[in-house]
């Protein structure tokens, strides 16, 4: 699965949570979940609930603790397909 | 010391005979019953299969919870209260804005919250799922849930709790913010109760035989207070809130005002005489009672109306002797009374706060809602109070004053004073 196509699946899974509309509207890669999506951040642990989900990957904490922005969350589940 | 005198502004409720101020006063003048028989409740091999659950529409939720906060929501007490405690806020002509606002606070009772919640993250947590709890198992499930809800919800800055006292819950809850108010910490305060709905909230009450088994095939009929026939209660769920705040505050405020709270008792037996976990000490009733009077600067001759506690068990004699020997009041002298239970059933934490919304209905609209399933009213009552008091039927009645009671597991009291608000009468 591409890059692109994980972000855009991502951006579906971030939704909900988002408190940002104009920063989320703008999304790139580069956009941070706390900061600028101003996402709760009790909300993260649902991320990444639903992106086990969508994926059907199993996320560790250690994984988990670097999702904190768009970039980093498509490079963890690009890793987890990998090695599926 | 008392320095403020206390209104009511706002009224929310969640019933399961109606949803929302208006439906309700509606619903309780015409006696509309809210129980109806649980198929679920059937398959789980209840003895009582009846119960009292309110309906909540999706456009309703839409109103109130966002599509986040709906996700994954079990927690029906805090769907029932956080709907409730935002009408009342609404309706006392509150907004919701950035702003924290210091002078307003909460408290709002509840006896469990969230057990289907609770369910799930058990069955989850022994499945080793306990990674997959999502973020509100642990929002959902505190008992102050509801009211750290509530707190962000309306931006409350001043205290904001949760008290829990069995089915005493809401009455006491009223009785907090009143002494808040009056005591000159909060100006405002949002009162009220929430009580889940389902079978593992009513599981344990069926396993204590104390629910009505006959009346599967007839629920309406089934919650009979004061009847010959009352053969125990039927549970119930749901949410009374109340805006209450200082009279200077509503007046600087300029809304309406549905009633005053003049003052009240809450108090214990102990579990002393005939006090036990699960009945109350009569002496402490009767003082709880005699003292909510005081406190109000009320005599037993001012007292037009009492919204009992009335269950519909074998307790239901008992209870109206203590108000007539607390009062001394008895035959055709004892005042009107009536329970709410009749029509919405027991809704445990939340029957305070309910019953209380329907007495300030009472009070500031003049009605006395109707005793329902009530024929043949029980012999020993009989002897108490003449049969003109406990009415059967709807009762247009100009009322100035009404005594509302609520008793709880653990031996718990309360009682409180409410007077019907004139506008001649401003003095703050």
């Amino acid at each position: 699965m591409t890059a692109e196509v994980i972000q855009d699946k991502l951006k579906v899974i971030v939704q909900p949570y988002v408190n940002h509309q104009e920063n989320f509207d703008n999304l790139t890669s580069k956009s941070d979940f706390i900061n600028d999506l101003q996402i709760n951040s009790a909300n993260l642990v649902d991320v990444v609930l639903d992106v086990e989900d969508e994926f059907d990957i199993r996320i560790e904490n250690d994984d988990m603790e670097k999702m904190i922005s768009v970039e980093a969350t498509v490079n963890v589940i690009q890793k987890k397909l990998e090695t599926k | 010391m008392k320095t403020q005198r206390v209104v009511i502004t706002g009224l929310g409720v969640v019933a399961s005979n109606a949803v929302g101020v208006s439906p309700f006063t509606e619903a309780i003048k015409s006696g509309k019953s809210g129980i109806q028989f649980h198929s679920n409740l059937k398959d789980l091999q209840f003895s009582c299969q009846i119960g009292g659950i309110p309906e909540i529409s999706q456009e309703l939720m839409d109103t109130y919870f966002t599509a986040l906060e709906q996700r994954g929501l079990l927690a029906t007490g805090l769907i029932y209260g956080g709907i409730a405690g935002q009408e009342a806020w609404a309706d006392a002509g509150l907004d919701i804005t950035e702003e924290v606002d210091p002078d307003s606070g909460i408290i709002f009772g509840t006896g469990v919250l969230g057990v289907d919640k609770l369910r799930e993250a058990f069955y989850r947590i022994d499945q080793k799922q306990v990674r997959r709890l999502g973020s509100t198992s642990v929002l959902q499930t505190m008992a102050s849930g509801i009211s750290a809800f509530l707190g962000g919800k309306l931006g409350c800055g001043n205290q904001v709790t949760t008290n829990s006292s069995a089915c005493t819950t809401g009455t006491e809850a009223l009785l907090m913010g009143y002494d808040r108010i009056s005591s000159g910490k909060a100006k405002r305060m949002l009162v009220g109760s929430c009580s889940d709905s389902g079978p593992y909230v009513w599981g344990g009450f069926d396993a204590l035989r104390i629910l009505p088994h006959q009346y599967n095939e007839r629920p309406e009929e089934a919650s009979k207070p004061m009847s010959e026939s009352a053969a125990g209660f039927v549970p119930s769920s749901g949410s009374g809130s109340m805006v209450i705040e200082s009279l200077e505050s509503a007046l600087e405020r300029g809304v309406p005002i549905y009633a005053e709270v003049l003052g009240g008792c809450i108090n214990s037996g102990g579990q002393r005489e005939q006090g036990s976990m699960t009945a109350p000490n009569s002496s402490a009733v009767k003082s709880c009672i005699s003292k909510a009077l005081v406190e109000a600067g009320v005599n037993s001759e001012d007292i037009d109306l009492i919204n009992a506690h009335l269950t519909a068990t074998a307790m239901d004699a008992t209870e109206v002797q203590n108000w007539s020997l607390a009062l001394q009041k008895s035959g055709k002298n004892f005042p009107y009374i009536n329970s709410l239970k009749s029509h919405v059933g027991h809704a445990l934490a939340a029957a305070g706060s309910l019953e209380l919304v329907s007495s300030i209905l009472e009070l500031s609209q003049g009605f006395i809602f109707p005793n329902l399933n009530c024929d043949t009213i029980h012999p020993d009552i009989l002897e108490i109070v003449d049969e003109e008091k406990i009415p059967r039927t709807l009762l247009k009645k100009n009322l100035t004053i009404i005594a509302k009671a609520s008793f709880g597991f653990g031996d718990v009291n309360a009682c409180v004073i409410l007077k019907k608000y004139s506008d001649g009468d401003k003095s703050a």
